[in-house]
């Protein structure tokens, strides 16, 4: 009588091994994710405890009101250019209309830079926003075979311009240009910043409408057209509406990637943190205010904090807008079709 | 193709079209804007020579050779890290796995950080914490790592392109045919068996095209490497883990905002963007011709 083999799968100990050590690589990844959080929000805590101070001497300290902390704690640095009255860091501070790091009188108010970055990601979507949509359902619905195929490769090239290279062409094209034809008082203002970020935006609004638009069923466009509407009718009022959830979420990772682009703002805003209404003035965002000064702070001091805590804000608010988008195209686009 | 009756079918195809365009009018103005200024200064002096005169003559060759070391670095650790991950979520869980769910969020979020939070990290988590304990247990607290240097930018960098290749190397594993990994299944090969010997050979073209992808970015991303190694001038090339480099896009950045005499220096910024540009465009380009053909390839299986 044969042996019976046995159904169940041998175990080996390489195989095991092999697989524990690929499963350890793949949650890098994701063990990052987790240290960026920390490392990012840990060197901004600080702010929100209490013990963040100035580098000032101990005497300095005892005059000035205390807030609850120990005076000279470990992070007192002696830097005598630096000794002055002033009152301890608290976390409303950073509400306050001025953004003045470097001066007697330091001032983190990051209304203003919170202010620009808005100002120029709102320019960047309303520019970047249309086009990328509209070309993607030009692509989708409308446009010759040729067309379509050469548009994802131009796209991709677009992609991979380093934002410096969209920064130079802005500081040194597009701002003469746009100063000249419009009339503008400062050559680096949002809008000129604006401008050179949909440059950036174009592609991800453009790729990400793509796939939206081109994962709608073709039973919906045919049975469109076979109750008379034209190319299009159907394209307006049926494939346009049906993608919405996704060209949403590209609006979305538009409004992200323009948010924390930093070197096109850091060459072509202007950089001056002022609060005004218009569009034609200097700004400066949260991103440039990073790349500009986190080089020249002083290691663990007020000003290194606030640059730590601006870029926490960033990582918020990229991490609730990648999810948000996640949720719409996974979700709201895949359950839509699902009952179709 | 299009057959729309009327003014308005005629003047939404025309707009739409005119938006795309638009799109890519935009390449070729910037591509043409930076070829026209820069292509008389891009000689080879400018390229094999140092800077001088205070950085207003001269060529960008440290700037070049700095790019070079961060790209390889960057590329020995996040290729092997990201190819295995790719072959974590595609071949050993299954798509809609919990674990599979989890990583694949951990890499869609980390392409969504900013790359200036990535500097941010690379100065908070490699710079301060990784070399200050270096120094301590190394060097009784001399300071050796805890500064910025080519190694905790390549690192840095090799962050910030890992979903790159995941995403390229995942893409071309499915174009392997599962029939093929059956087949060997079959004949009593074990899993890591097939993933070595029929997967991986299968998908080579993938890794290559993520790895030429994650060169790309890394090449034009500066955000990360302001404070995390990039130098404003150098008198020497990197030779060690722990020097400061040069690079491209810092290059560029810095000749722009923060040059003593910036209309006497235009050719030099025009010429290093044009090299610039051309380094990234010939890298996308290869990589888009050759996930080209694997798409092909999988379409002809």
């Amino acid at each position: 009588m044969p042996k019976k083999r046995t159904e169940k799968k041998t175990f080996r100990l390489g195989e095991f091994l092999i697989e524990r050590c690929i499963q350890g690589v793949a949650l890098i990844s994701l063990l990052f994710i987790c240290l960026i959080f920390v490392f990012v929000f840990r060197e901004a805590f600080p702010l929100f405890t209490g013990q963040a101070k100035e580098p000032v001497a101990q005497a300095d300290v005892g005059a000035s009101e205390t807030y609850g902390e120990e005076p000279g704690a470990a992070l007192t640095v002696d830097h005598p250019e630096l000794e002055q009255k002033q009152e301890p860091f608290k976390a409303r501070h950073l509400l306050a209309k001025e953004w003045q790091p470097v001066s007697l009188n330091p001032k983190y108010g990051l209304l203003p830079l919170l202010w620009g970055s808005l100002k120029v990601t709102l320019v960047a979507l309303l520019l970047a926003g249309p086009i990328g949509i509209f070309a993607a359902l030009y692509t989708s619905s409308f446009a010759p075979r040729w067309a379509r195929e050469g548009m994802k490769p131009v796209i991709e090239i677009l992609a991979g311009f380093p934002s410096v290279v969209i920064g130079f062409f802005a500081l040194v094209i597009l701002a003469s240009l746009l100063q000249r034809f419009f009339g503008f008082q400062y050559r680096l203002n949002a809008f000129t910043g604006g401008l050179a970020m949909a440059f950036a935006v174009i592609p991800i609004i453009y790729t990400v409408s793509e796939d939206a638009l081109a994962a709608i069923p073709k039973t919906l466009t045919e049975a469109s057209l076979a109750l008379g509407a034209t190319k299009w009718e159907t394209a307006l009022f049926v494939v346009l509406p049906a993608a919405t959830p996704g060209i949403f979420a590209a609006v979305l990772l538009g409004f992200g990637r323009a948010f924390g682009e930093t070197m096109i703002v850091l060459m072509a805003t202007g950089n001056a943190a002022i609060l005004t209404a218009s569009l034609t003035d200097p700004v400066r965002t949260l991103s440039a205010t990073i790349g500009a000064e986190m080089a020249e702070v002083v290691f663990g001091d007020i000003h290194y904090r606030v640059l730590f805590f601006i870029g926490a804000l960033l990582f918020i608010i990229s991490f609730g807008l990648n999810a948000i988008a996640e949720f719409f195209v996974r979700n709201r686009l895949m359950k839509r079709f699902k009952g179709i | 193709m299009t057959r729309s009756k009327g003014l308005v079918g005629r003047l939404v195809v025309g707009f739409t079209g005119a938006c795309a365009f638009l799109s890519v009018a935009a390449v070729v103005w910037i591509m043409a804007t930076i070829i026209w200024g820069g292509h008389t200064h891009l000689t080879w002096a400018f390229i094999s020579q140092v800077p001088s005169e205070g950085m207003t003559e001269g060529g960008v060759f440290p700037a070049i050779v700095g790019t070079f070391f961060l790209v390889v670095i960057m590329s020995l650790v996040g290729v092997p890290v990201g190819t295995i991950t790719a072959i974590y979520l595609s071949e050993y869980v299954g798509r809609q796995s919990k674990m599979a769910q989890v990583i694949r969020f951990a890499v869609n979020t980390l392409a969504g950080i900013p790359a200036i939070v990535f500097g941010l990290f690379g100065l908070g988590f490699f710079v301060q914490f990784s070399g200050n304990s270096l120094d301590k247990i190394f060097y009784h607290g001399a300071l050796h790592w805890a500064q910025p240097n080519i190694l905790w930018a390549s690192l840095t960098m090799a962050l910030l392109t890992l979903p790159v290749v995941i995403v390229s190397v995942e893409e071309a594993i499915k174009t392997v045919p599962q029939d093929l990994r059956e087949a060997s299944l079959a004949l009593g090969a074990t899993r890591w068996q097939t993933i070595r010997k029929v997967v991986l050979p299968g998908s080579m073209g993938g890794i290559l095209t993520g790895a030429i992808l994650a060169v790309s970015r890394g090449a034009g991303e500066v955000a990360p490497i302001l404070f995390t190694g990039a130098a404003y001038f150098l008198p020497q090339l990197p030779h060690r883990f722990t020097d400061q480099f040069m690079e491209l896009g810092y290059h560029v950045f810095i000749m722009t905002t923060q040059s003593t005499d910036v209309e006497k220096t235009l050719p030099i910024q025009y010429a290093t963007t044009l090299v610039l540009l051309l380094l990234t465009f010939t890298l996308n380009f290869s990589a888009i011709a050759l996930r080209a053909r694997i798409r092909r390839r999988r379409v002809a299986a």
